[in-house]
C-alpha cells in the first residue's frame, strides 16, 4: 500500500484556491450608491440588463439591496433599460 | 426640514429659454414654500434608454433641495400638471447621500472610482 504522499497522478491536480469574493462597498467605504452613476451600476447587471445575483457579484445583503434599489431607480428614469440585448 | 433630490425629464422640444424658465419656476417654487435650493444641475439633452411618450431623447435636470416634509405633495401636483415634463422622481437623501453629493460636486474622490476599477 502506497502512502498518501507517495501517490502519483498522471496529470497535475489543480491546487489553485478559488478567488475569495469580497464586497467592494465595505472595502472602499462606500455608504451611498448613486442611481445617477450609470457606469458604476453597469457592473452589477448582465448583458440583458438583469441584476446579477449576490453569488456572482459578491455583495453583502445590505449593499445588494441598495444596488438593486439604485438600478431600479435608474430604470425608472430611463438611464438604464428594463430589457435589452448586448448592453456592454 | 429634509434633504431631497428631484430629477425631471423634460420633453426634448423645449427651447433653451423655456428650459431655463422651467428651472427657475421650480427653484422659485421651492424657495416660496420655505425650502432652500442646495444645488441645481442641468444635464441637458440625453438619449433615453427606452422611448417615453414616443420620444427617444429628453432634457434632464437634477435639483437638490431642502424642504419641509409636506412640500413634496404640493410640488408633485405642479409637476403632474406640467405638460413639459415627461417624468419625474423625488428621492429622499440620507446623511450619507448628502455627503456623497457634496464630495462629488467639489471633486473629492468618493471611493466609488476605486471600486469601479475592480
Amino acid at each position: 500500500m502506497a502512502k498518501a504522499n507517495e501517490i502519483k497522478y498522471l496529470t497535475a491536480i489543480k491546487q489553485e484556491k478559488p478567488k475569495k469574493k469580497f464586497s467592494r462597498f465595505e472595502k472602499y467605504g462606500i455608504k451611498y450608491i448613486d442611481y445617477k452613476d450609470v457606469e458604476f451600476l453597469k457592473k452589477f447587471i448582465n448583458e440583458q440588463g438583469k441584476i446579477l445575483p449576490r453569488r456572482l457579484s459578491g455583495n453583502s445583503l445590505k449593499y445588494q439591496r441598495k444596488v438593486a434599489d439604485a438600478i431600479k431607480k435608474a430604470r425608472q428614469m430611463a438611464l438604464l433599460p428594463y430589457v435589452t440585448d448586448l448592453l456592454k | 426640514m429634509n434633504n431631497y433630490e428631484l430629477m425631471v425629464i423634460f420633453t426634448p422640444v423645449l427651447s433653451e429659454d423655456e428650459f431655463k424658465s422651467a428651472q427657475k419656476k421650480y427653484s422659485d417654487f421651492v424657495t416660496e414654500h420655505g425650502g432652500t435650493v442646495v444645488h441645481s444641475n442641468p444635464w441637458g439633452l440625453k438619449s433615453l434608454a427606452y422611448p417615453i411618450q414616443k420620444k427617444t431623447t429628453g432634457i434632464y435636470w437634477v435639483l437638490e433641495y431642502n424642504a419641509p416634509s409636506d412640500f413634496n405633495e404640493r410640488l408633485k401636483i405642479q409637476i403632474l400638471r406640467d405638460e413639459q415634463i415627461m417624468r419625474h422622481m423625488i428621492t429622499a437623501l440620507d446623511k450619507y447621500a448628502v455627503e456623497y453629493n457634496t464630495k462629488k460636486r467639489s471633486g473629492v474622490p468618493t471611493g466609488i472610482e476605486k471600486a469601479a476599477e475592480v
